[in-house]
């Protein structure tokens, strides 16, 4: 870990980047912000881990906790609502068995995440599958894709 | 046989999720087992999302032999060998499977300006945009034009702000250019956060170039030599396009020191959002550019005399950027004249939900709703009616049939309780919930709201909780008249744009819905059967004909029955999630 954040110190020593470029990279890196890492930057740049965490939390791109190996993303925006969305993430939480008001399952293979718009409303109900765009999803084939996923697992 | 060939597939988001790439790969295959050689492109790798704008009828191919175009929809991988026997070796279209008319329609009462390029030139080519008169305008501001006489153009121009506000982009660039200052900034808000639109990202993905030389000839008028673009972080096709664009520009000499070869400098950077509505607001955005909590700050000044690290700043969103090079070129009066004589031009509209031809559109302002949602958009899907419109996303309002004959501009569209906004159009029909509607958008203002002052920090959470209350089935009588109190003092009070606009959904759909709100409280019923507390599921006995399809389909197991008797459904077990409904072939699994 300590080489990483050595690297992204540095990039950031460069080039001059805010808080919010250094978050991105520890993101990018980890696949979440890892406590460690906002205490090894508090201390090596002097700014207070609180500016760090307050960022972080205010941002939804940061999460601070460890994420699942298959990411599944819903859109919830309008378009998607009213096609339907509301009732494809109510099935995922209970098909993949994640706890109300946590998004990721506790064996950590699956993390559903709602997000705002993904800007593809023409083909709602939008879903993406660790990065594959499904658009026109329905629950059966919702499903089905799930199955699959967890049968390669 | 001395042909000249092209064929474009999209495999844009909607064409990569309808087998997009799929299509595209059968072509090649065909091509080269026939020895043939043929153009072929793919036409939206261009612009993920908007293709020609019509995902609906995803995935569309065209064919152009000798020049003469030929556009097929919904083609898939299997459907390739016959239009490639018959179109392409024997010169027969496959008439069957053509665009009919309504490809036709939705494109007849369009009038392209913003989008002309998207979809029909290469975004990662500076050259196909240079081919189609790019970068003309820049040069001409540049060699012949002063900074007055580039303000005065855009100012007659009539073009006001696309991100929603509508401030006339030509008085806010006289500002810039007035004030002095040895640091002055330009920035293109690409923070598009409203759900249910997506003009912005297709123009930054379609045509970063046109953005791009939009910034320069604002830099040009307001004496600028340093640009952000602000892109959403869940834009990240955006932010490669335009990174490219920007190193092209670079090598061409059109941004840097000594642009045009002249001795002016525009030095121009990406700056990434990291998924935070409220930066969409202009102040919070610039708190983020330094690095910081995107909050808004009060206005005492104008950005244009404060602004991004307390320096000028002139502010436009991505699509007022991408209409400046058409107007320097064609001039102002032209620009004026397509639109009404309150605002000029074009606007740019995402027209989505319940509607047949979903898509990207571009009108002339002054068109009407009715235009917008039965011409372009083909009418409602499925043989439902039209309940309302929703414009604006979350700081937007709901628009009932009444209004339909609406002429699309910034003051009607307010006058009638909605805002034009950034540009997202969601049709919502019979089947749609206006309460149900009202609390989502109050959900999405109340998680993104950045909570620095109370009224909207607070208010939107009490309005929420009402709105929870009332759909649950838990509203008592008062719940109306407390959602338009709290409304009307979130509204007058909050700090910023999100807090101001918050309560619109709420209102407007108290204003023409308002006996929505009262079945629910009163009747304790949703008259859409959307709210789930307030509806049940349940199996008419005479048409169930006991196949068991609904039995196999439920997660809960809810459903009892023997094959081939009627079924039953049990309350206490189902968790309303309609998969039996949808299961049911006979539709004899009813909600009320």
């Amino acid at each position: 870990m300590e080489k990483i954040l050595e690297k992204i110190l540095n990039d950031y020593q460069i080039n001059k980047v805010n808080i919010i470029s250094i978050l991105q990279d520890i993101e990018n890196n980890f696949g979440y912000i890892p406590e460690e890492a906002v205490f090894w930057f508090s201390k090596k740049l002097d700014i207070p881990a609180s500016r760090f965490f307050g960022t972080a939390t205010f941002y939804s791109q940061f999460h601070l906790k460890p994420r699942g190996k298959n990411i599944i993303t819903v859109c919830r925006g309008t378009a998607c609502h009213v096609k339907g969305s509301e009732r494809l993430i109510d099935r995922l939480f209970m098909e993949l068995d994640i706890p109300p008001d946590e998004e990721t399952s506790p064996d950590l293979k699956f993390t559903v995440e709602k997000v705002n718009c993904i800007g593809a409303c023409g083909i709602a109900p939008v879903t993406i599958l660790n990065k594959e765009v499904h658009g026109k999803m329905t629950l059966d084939k919702l499903i089905k894709e799930v199955k699959k996923i967890k049968s390669n697992e | 046989m001395n042909k000249d060939i092209a064929i474009k597939v999209c495999a844009g988001t909607g064409g990569v999720a309808s087998g997009g790439e799929e299509v595209l790969s059968a072509f090649r295959n065909s091509i080269s087992s026939a020895g043939l050689e043929a153009t072929i492109y793919e036409k939206c790798s261009a612009h993920r999302v908007g293709c020609r704008g019509f995902c609906a009828k995803d995935v569309l191919v065209d064919v152009i032999i000798n020049g003469e175009k030929t556009t097929y929809k919904h083609i898939k991988p299997d459907m390739v060998a016959r239009i490639f026997d018959e179109h392409i070796m024997k010169g027969n279209p496959v008439t069957e499977w053509i665009v009919g008319e309504a490809y036709f329609n939705f494109h007849n009462k369009q009038t392209k300006v913003v989008l002309s390029h998207c979809g029909e030139i290469d975004p990662e080519d500076i050259n196909a945009y240079i081919a189609v008169g790019g970068y003309k305008a820049a040069k001409k501001a540049f060699a012949s034009m002063s900074p007055e006489e580039i303000v005065d153009v855009v100012k007659s121009s009539n073009l006001r702000g696309r991100g929603g506000a509508g401030f006339p982009t030509g008085i806010k660039w006289e500002l810039g250019l007035r004030i002095e200052s040895d640091i002055k900034y330009v920035i293109c808000n690409g923070d598009e956060g409203d759900p249910g639109a997506f003009m912005d990202r297709s123009v930054m993905e379609g045509d970063p170039h046109a953005v791009i030389e939009g910034m320069i000839i604002c830099a040009k008028a307001t004496g600028s030599h340093h640009g952000y673009i602000y892109v959403r972080a869940e834009y990240p096709l955006a932010v490669k396009r335009l990174q490219m664009a920007i190193d092209q520009c670079k090598q061409s000499g059109f941004l840097g020191n000594n642009i045009f070869g002249t001795d002016f400098g525009f030095d121009l950077k990406i700056f990434q959002g990291a998924g935070a509505f409220v930066c969409g607001e202009a102040t919070a955005l610039m708190r983020s550019i330094e690095g910081k909590r995107g909050m808004p700050t009060p206005k005492l000044w104008r950005s244009a005399e404060k602004g991004l690290w307390d320096k000028p700043t002139v502010l436009n969103n991505v699509e007022t950027f991408a209409n400046i090079p058409r107007i320097i070129m064609n001039g102002a009066n032209w620009y004026r004249n397509l639109g009404t004589d309150r605002s000029g031009g074009t606007k740019v509209f995402s027209l989505s939900g319940k509607v047949k031809n979903t898509g990207l559109i571009e009108v002339p302002l002054g068109v009407t709703l009715r235009d917008i949602i039965f011409d372009i958009g083909g009418g409602i899907e499925g043989e439902k009616s039209f309940k309302a419109l929703q414009t604006g996303g979350p700081s937007g309002g709901c628009i009932p049939a009444e209004f339909l004959d609406t002429e699309v501009d910034y003051e009607s569209l307010a006058q009638v309780g909605s805002i034009m906004g950034s540009g997202g159009m969601v049709v919502l029909d019979e089947t749609s919930c206006m309460v149900n509607t009202a609390k989502f958008f109050l959900e999405f203002t109340q998680a993104e709201s950045c909570g620095k002052c109370t009224p909207c920090r607070i208010g939107t959470k009490r309005m929420l909780e009402i709105l929870e209350r009332i759909t649950s089935g838990n509203g008592k009588e008062g719940d109306i008249e407390l959602l338009e109190e709290l409304g009307h003092h979130i509204r007058a009070t909050s700090l910023c744009g999100l807090g101001m606009t918050a309560p619109n959904p709420v209102l407007s759909t108290l204003r023409y819905f308002r006996n929505e709100y009262e079945s629910h409280i009163r009747d304790k019923k949703c008259p859409a059967a959307v709210c789930k507390d307030l509806i049940t599921y349940s199996v008419l006995e005479e048409i169930c004909n006991g196949c068991g399809a609904c039995k196999r389909a439920c997660p809960a197991d809810a459903v009892r029955g023997k094959r081939k008797s009627p079924h039953r459904i049990d309350p206490e077990i189902c968790i309303k999630c309609g998969t039996c409904f949808d299961a049911c072939k006979f539709k004899a699994i009813i909600k009320i």
